[in-house]
């Protein structure tokens, strides 16, 4: 079907882009990459006035060294996000979760911020995100700030980004040497994830000196795996330890029920899940 | 039979039609553009049954580039009832089938309102303005609750939810016994229900309608699988002499049944494109395909097959609730009856009864969708005898083969009166099982088993056979269907040798424009590239019963080799005349008439050029070397099959993976292996996607939850296991091809190959049954609630747009 009609704008700055949404207010939408919103436009389940395409500003793609961290254009499309050295290099549990992401032809044209702002509880960037203590930098009318991962998402599909706000970049703290992965369960290659869990950890001698797991889809934002944080600091890197503290993967989320998952089913997955992701990591 | 240097048939030809189908390079009837045409939308029904109270358009009319908009009410004389050519009893309950709904709705996704504008957006635009108010009613969906004392009616006038009831039984027919005393008798008797979730067809290429009401008659552009039927059928419905009207089904991209059909779109743009006398066209988006094209399958099914101890079956009786949805349209009442003889299968039942409940509800028609009855009877017979060899405890192999009929035994006339000519299941069955590593697999099973593996393995069998090449027209006719099963084709000797060949099938991804060369080159003698197929316009091809059933090979092929033996046979005696020599002395081989014991020879394209100019023919011969040609087959075709599937059951997510497919298929004779290896690997792909993957989920108040693809999940090659394909070869003996057939054999046998394999792995966990798609959590609950019987089960909708919900609207 064709989208309803809507005033098309193109800036060459954040500032102008920013300028372009204040303009237009709450009718306006922006477009990063276009693999959910144009589907949205598509089927007319949305009908914004004004849609203000960021493809121009290149200052917003591409992955910079900044000492601790890396800081990753809002405009980097997926593809890039994977194919980068220095992401696999410091933060590989992005790479790993970037990976599963729908297809190849999403993955060049959807963006890592594109798909934050989006904030789908089934997407599976946002959960990396949170595990990886990743900080949103964000430009609005009152100039720029930065926002943890943990207060950024808000709700099904809803950040804490303004109408009038861009997202410039995501600051990633670099885990080198982190072991990690993404364990992402679907039914059909390219969908969305039912459930997944992003695992990584830090082991020292074969203990485990840090964790950090995050869930997809096990609530309407990114849920961070506390318990199973907790349980795993200090514990060998064995499947026993692992088993043990997966056991809690479930706790404090808020699983949606729905055709293809129910509520008890998704907590369920959960668990394994987090087990196999943790044990995939580690290699036990 | 005579043949080029290289025979054609048997080759495996590169498809000659893929180059512009691939490239784009074609007219899909979307991308037909005339000057001064108008663009249809269709404005739908969200509610599942309503009356309509009002509809205000006077907004919608007044948008720019809105030229006209109308009701149901508007159209309420002019559109009549669409067609269903498939009474399928006498006393058959049908409501009348309006294109555009006048007054009430019954499925959400009924068309209320077109809206015709100079633009495709435009008109778009102008739906989101008609105001329609609705005096919701209740709900039917469920085909049990539909046939209740007191349940609330879909079609009130009718008086009741059921449209018919169709019974065959072998002891009334005298085609066998009783199926009563059967089970009274029995030594073992097992009883199953399975359910035929509903399917949506899901064609690549959405529908499509441009009509051109110019110059006195109207031609009309549609993806149809069935432009002769649609032709035919708009004449009788709309009251159009029927030679004032022209169809044309350009390259079509899928159907699989779906585009079997006369539907509300195609009479509704016909309707205003003469009301303005402009060229009008309608393409649906992929939603609307979803919501509003016809489905398929929807059965329940409850059978009960008898045993003795030994293993012999002694009965099969089949009790089936079938979903035609809110209205009867083509073939609807008839999809359900094709299976009847089919439930029985390759074995010898000696009792049989079969009764089919055709029941109303408010949901989408439902209709012919690859397979078309056969698929439900295939799986439900399958999963029988996997569920009567563990009654049993006999190996299921085992208690098929001492059930079948062998290969000495045919011609067999089965339980339910059909004769089929040939097959070899034996053969079949060892060549899979040799591929397949079948005892290995046993033995890995046993193992995982053994060690509680969280990853069983299961092993899946369909001994498979179909009847197809949808047939003879005197059979057709006893069924109360409503047109014949002939096919015709033509064959146009033009002077420069080259070569036009007409036919009645209507090709919508089958190849039919390479296999349908490959014959007449074969046959004539000519260069493969010299002939060109002619297909999918009533004009061109006045004369056709177009593409469905699998019947286009061994149907339209037989009409191509007998109208070119009557080239062949005036040919021959026009050389005999020309090189002065008596007819039974003239040989003809790769293309040339010669004298037998002489170097005299002359090609065939010279003959043709004789005959053309006509200088100097036999008195009495008349110019021209065109001949045409029109089979009846007298008997189906019944391709056949072993299918052997091994699924890895991860018990810990129910997550299902496919380790390893192997079929081996007997379709009699092949003309192009590559096509065959083709509509194989699609069949299997469309079969699995139904036990794995695919449901049309409604919620209770019949909003179809499942209307993208990214709800409802069409496998792709990411999702499907390599395939193990062979042949074992026993020709037909109902058509001087030898070939049985191939568009529906993969999808019809790989169901219940692939649940029966779930099933083997956890059926030791209490596990004998999981309802179709076995998803995840259905195997999963399945597992773990196996022991106490009787899995729940839940509606399956894949959860969308990420989590966007299509129905109601992201933020």
């Amino acid at each position: 079907m064709i989208p309803a009609e809507f005033e098309y704008v193109a800036p060459t700055s954040v500032e102008e882009a920013v300028r372009a949404l204040t303009e237009a207010g709450e009718d306006a939408k922006v477009l990063a990459g276009g693999q959910s919103l144009i589907p949205v436009l598509r089927m007319r389940l949305a009908a914004p006035n004004v849609v203000v395409d960021l493809s121009n500003l290149s200052e917003l793609t591409g992955v910079r060294d900044d000492g601790d961290s890396l800081l990753i254009g809002a405009m980097t499309t997926h593809y890039e996000v994977q194919r980068d050295h220095l992401v696999h290099d410091h933060a590989r549990l992005l790479a790993l979760a970037t990976d599963e992401v729908a297809d190849p032809q999403v993955r060049h044209r959807g963006t890592f911020g594109g798909a934050l702002a989006h904030a789908d509880p089934a997407g599976d960037l946002p959960a990396p995100a949170l595990a990886m203590d990743a900080t949103m930098v964000i430009v609005g009318p009152g100039g720029r700030r930065e926002v943890p991962a943990s207060e950024f998402f808000v709700d099904y599909f809803t950040t804490v980004l303004e109408p009038n706000d861009v997202l410039v970049d995501i600051r990633v703290p670099k885990l080198t040497g982190w072991s990690a992965h993404y364990e992402k369960f679907n039914r059909v290659a390219q969908a969305w994830s039912i459930v997944a869990v992003a695992a990584a950890v830090r082991v020292v001698d074969g203990t485990i000196a840090e964790a950090r797991v995050a869930l997809t889809n096990m609530g309407p934002t990114p849920v961070r795996a506390h318990g199973v944080e907790e349980a795993l600091v200090g514990q060998p890197a064995t499947a026993g330890s692992i088993t043990a503290a997966a056991a809690r993967a479930a706790e404090g989320t808020n699983p949606t029920t729905d055709g293809n998952a129910d509520a008890e089913f998704r907590s369920h997955l959960a668990r394994v899940l987090t087990g196999r992701a943790l044990t995939t990591a580690v290699g036990a | 039979m005579t043949a080029t240097a290289e025979p054609e048939i048997g080759r495996a030809r590169l498809r000659k039609e893929d180059a512009r189908l691939i490239t784009g390079d074609t007219r899909w009837t979307d991308n037909i553009q005339m000057a001064g045409m108008l663009h249809m939308a269709v404005l739908r029904s969200p509610m599942a049954h309503a009356k309509i109270t009002s509809i205000d358009v006077s907004a919608a009319a007044a948008m720019p580039g809105v030229l006209l908009v109308l009701t149901g009410d508007d159209v309420a004389e002019e559109q009549g009832s669409l067609p269903c050519a498939w009474p399928i009893t006498e006393d058959m309950l049908a409501p009348p089938a309006p294109s555009l709904a006048v007054g009430e709705v019954n499925f959400a996704g009924e068309g209320v309102a077109v809206v015709i504008a100079r633009s495709d957006h435009e008109a778009h635009d102008a739906l989101a303005a008609i105001d329609v108010e609705y005096d919701e009613l209740p709900v039917v969906l469920d085909m049990k609750a539909a046939l209740a004392d007191g349940a609330d009616l879909v079609h009130p006038d009718l008086g009741t939810n059921k449209s018919a009831t169709w019974v065959f039984d072998s002891a009334e027919a005298g085609t066998g016994s009783d199926v009563d005393r059967a089970i009274a008798d029995a030594e073992v008797v097992v009883t199953r229900t399975f359910r035929q979730q509903r399917l949506i067809p899901a064609f690549m290429e959405p529908r499509s309608v441009v009509v051109d009401p110019g110059g006195g008659s109207i031609t009309m552009w549609s993806a149809t699988q069935v432009p002769h039927i649609l032709r035919w059928m708009l004449s009788a419905v709309l009251g159009i002499p029927e030679h004032k009207v022209r169809v044309i089904a350009p390259d079509v991209g899928g159907g699989f049944g779906g585009k079997l059909q006369v539907t509300p779109e195609e009479v509704l743009t016909l309707l205003v494109a003469r009301r303005l006398g402009k060229p009008v066209k309608w393409t649906e988006s992929r939603t609307e395909s979803m919501l509003s094209a016809h489905h398929g399958r929807d059965q329940v099914q409850e059978l009960t097959i008898t045993a003795r101890r030994d293993g012999t079956v002694t009965g099969l009786k089949v009790d089936l609730l079938a979903d035609m949805g809110a209205y009867l349209r083509l073939v609807t009442p008839g999809v359900p009856i094709l299976g009847a003889f089919m439930f029985n299968a390759i074995y010898k039942f000696p009792a049989y009864r079969f009764t089919c409940v055709n029941v109303f509800t408010n949901k989408v028609p439902t209709d012919a969708y690859r397979g078309a009855g056969r698929p439900e009877a295939t799986f439900a017979i399958e999963r029988m005898m996997d569920e009567l060899a563990v009654e049993l405890g006999m190996e299921p192999m085992e208690l098929r083969r001492k059930n079948w009929i062998e290969h000495e035994e045919f011609p067999f006339t089965t339980v339910c009166g059909l004769t089929y000519d040939s097959g070899n299941y034996e053969a079949a069955t060892d060549r899979a099982m040799e591929l397949f590593g079948y005892d290995e697999l046993r033995r890995e099973q046993a193992a995982r088993r053994e060690s509680g593996d969280p990853v069983q393995l299961g092993i899946g069998i369909s001994t498979f056979t179909e009847m197809c090449g949808l047939a003879p027209s005197r059979v057709l006719g006893s069924l109360r269907y409503g047109a014949g099963g002939w096919e015709h084709a033509a064959i146009r000797m033009l002077p420069t040798g080259k070569v036009e060949l007409i036919t009645g099938t209507s090709p919508h991804g089958q190849g039919h424009e390479t296999a349908w060369s490959q014959i007449v080159a074969d046959r004539l003698g000519v260069p493969f590239e010299d002939v060109e197929v002619l297909h999918g316009d009533t004009q061109s091809s006045h004369k056709g019963m177009d593409s469905y059933g699998s019947r286009s090979l061994a149907v339209g092929g037989t009409a191509i080799v007998l109208a070119a033996d009557k080239v062949l046979a005036k040919a021959r005696t026009l050389a005999a005349h020309l090189m002065e020599c008596s007819e039974s002395d003239v040989d003809f081989s790769s293309g040339r008439f010669s004298v037998r014991g002489t170097g005299t020879s002359t090609a065939l394209t010279d003959v043709v050029l004789a005959a053309h100019v006509a200088h100097n023919l036999p008195d009495g011969m008349e110019p021209g070397m065109d001949a045409e040609s029109t089979f009846d087959p007298t008997n189906f075709s019944f391709p056949h099959g072993t299918h052997l599937c091994a699924t890895e059951v991860d018990t810990e997510t129910g997550a299902v993976k496919i380790r390893s497919y192997v079929c081996v298929d007997d379709i009699g004779e092949v003309v192009n292996p590559l096509i065959v290896e083709g509509q194989v690997h699609g069949g299997l792909a469309q079969g699995i996607a139904q036990a794995l993957f695919e449901e049309a989920v409604h919620d209770e108040s019949g909003t179809l939850t499942t209307a993208t693809l990214a709800d409802y999940l069409v496998p792709t090659a990411a999702d499907l296991p390599h395939f193990t394909t062979d042949r074992t070869v026993t020709p037909a003996d109902s058509n001087p091809l030898g070939v049985k057939g191939v568009g529906e054999a993969g999808t019809i046998a790989s169901t219940p190959a692939v649940v029966n394999a779930v099933i083997d792995a956890v059926r030791h966990l209490g596990v004998e049954d999981i309802e179709m798609p076995c998803t995840p959590m259905r195997v999963w609950k399945a597992v773990h609630r196996g022991r106490e019987r009787g899995v729940p089960t839940t509606p399956v909708a894949a959860g969308g747009l990420g989590s966007i919900d299509a129905q109601g609207g992201a933020e």
